[in-house]
């Protein structure tokens, strides 16, 4: 494969961001607008704004706007390129680490790192949280329907699909 | 889990089963459905089916899993899917795990960026996210309020702290990512090594 194939700049491309983006996709976000829009000029600006809303309406992870970007470069094996690049190198990177973290040892460094690690995670979570909140509820019917799920999700075990699904049909009805 | 995080295992209410692991097709239909069924994040369905519903993990274990995914560069739910079907299956499980997260939903991807290509017209759906989108941020908060729980339980200060500090950091005051864990990493290695030298005194 040459350097000038289009799935060839998708594979490096994104295989390479994704050794960086550490603290979730969303944060990746802004980095892949600039390396899709300004840089290589594979999509417009208002292409990527809606295929981060497909993104976003579509079941699974969010990272897989990476998907979208593959397809509009180069059709279908774009797409499996680019989800491919952006996902398989970190995961295996941490199928490695997780398996020296706890692989039998007498240092009790790897568990202890581990558990210091916790409070942040959950810490970080809720940062997310919070900031997500902020840039969607933007009326007040907005903020009562979250807080709302947030209550119902907390206290009942009933299958947050229902409450997704009660949102959607808030949002057709432009209530929210 | 080595023995340092054992006293998690012990927690009567979270029974960890003792069951054979599952198949590696349980393992792929089991993340194929987290993934489809996370509109706005998978996290939320991660944590109810290996948690609450399979109990494959505690809620300890499940927290120490996604933080160590949470801080490894990439997407952390693909690499929540791939580090726990290893820890279930070998590198096998790990693989039909990653497979079950992303495969459906790369399809179903698929499909919709043909579709937009030929309608391209998002209004409707637009307004639809807009409300799956305030549910879904509701989803959010109610696990990371049950992520919390174990640590509310043992009422462990120093951890909340700086889960707390972590959280106002970047929530609230809007410092930059890398300059928090620069300082929040190390301190709370620290902290947790103290304590637990305390503890063994």
């Amino acid at each position: 494969m040459n350097a000038e194939s289009p799935l060839w700049a998708l594979i490096s491309t994104f295989g390479l961001m994704s050794l960086f983006a550490v603290g979730g996709a969303a944060a990746a976000v802004p980095e892949m607008h600039r390396i899709a829009v300004d840089v290589h000029h594979w999509m417009t600006d208002k292409q990527f704004a809606d295929a981060y809303a497909i993104a976003q309406l579509s079941p699974g992870p969010n990272v897989l706007i990476v998907t979208l970007i593959g397809y509009a470069v180069a059709g279908i094996p774009g797409a499996l390129a680019a989800t491919l690049a952006m996902c398989l190198p970190t995961a295996l990177v941490a199928y490695y680490v997780s398996r020296l973290l706890n692989r039998p040892s007498q240092s009790r460094w790897p568990a202890l790192i581990q558990a210091a690690l916790v409070p942040l995670s959950i810490g970080l979570m809720a940062a997310s949280a919070l900031i997500l909140a902020q840039s969607t509820d933007r009326t007040i019917a907005a903020v009562l329907l979250t807080a709302m799920v947030a209550v119902i999700a907390s206290v009942s075990r009933i299958n947050p699909l229902w409450l997704l699904l009660a949102g959607g049909l808030l949002g057709f009805a432009g209530i929210v | 889990m080595s023995a340092d995080s054992a006293p998690a295992a012990q927690e009567p209410d979270h029974p960890t089963s003792a069951a054979a692991p599952p198949s590696l097709t349980a393992l792929f239909v089991a993340f194929a459905r987290m993934s489809l069924a996370g509109f706005g994040g998978v996290l939320v369905f991660a944590r109810r089916a290996i948690v609450e519903q399979h109990r494959w993990m505690t809620a300890d274990e499940f927290n120490e899993t996604f933080a160590l995914c949470h801080f490894l560069p990439g997407p952390n739910i693909v690499n929540l899917s791939m580090v726990f079907g290893a820890r279930l299956r070998g590198i096998a499980g790990g693989i039909a795990a990653f497979a079950g997260l992303l495969l459906p939903p790369t399809l179903i991807m698929t499909v919709l960026a043909i579709a937009y290509a030929r309608f391209g017209d998002l209004e409707v759906l637009r307004r639809i996210l807009a409300g799956i989108s305030c549910a879904a941020v509701g989803l959010l908060i109610a696990v990371v309020f049950r992520m919390m729980t174990p640590l509310l339980k043992r009422m462990e200060a120093v951890a909340l702290i700086l889960m707390l500090g972590v959280f106002l950091a970047i929530g609230v005051l809007r410092l930059p990512l890398q300059a928090v864990l620069l300082v929040a990493i190390p301190v709370s290695i620290g902290a947790t090594f103290l304590l637990r030298r305390k503890v063994a005194a």
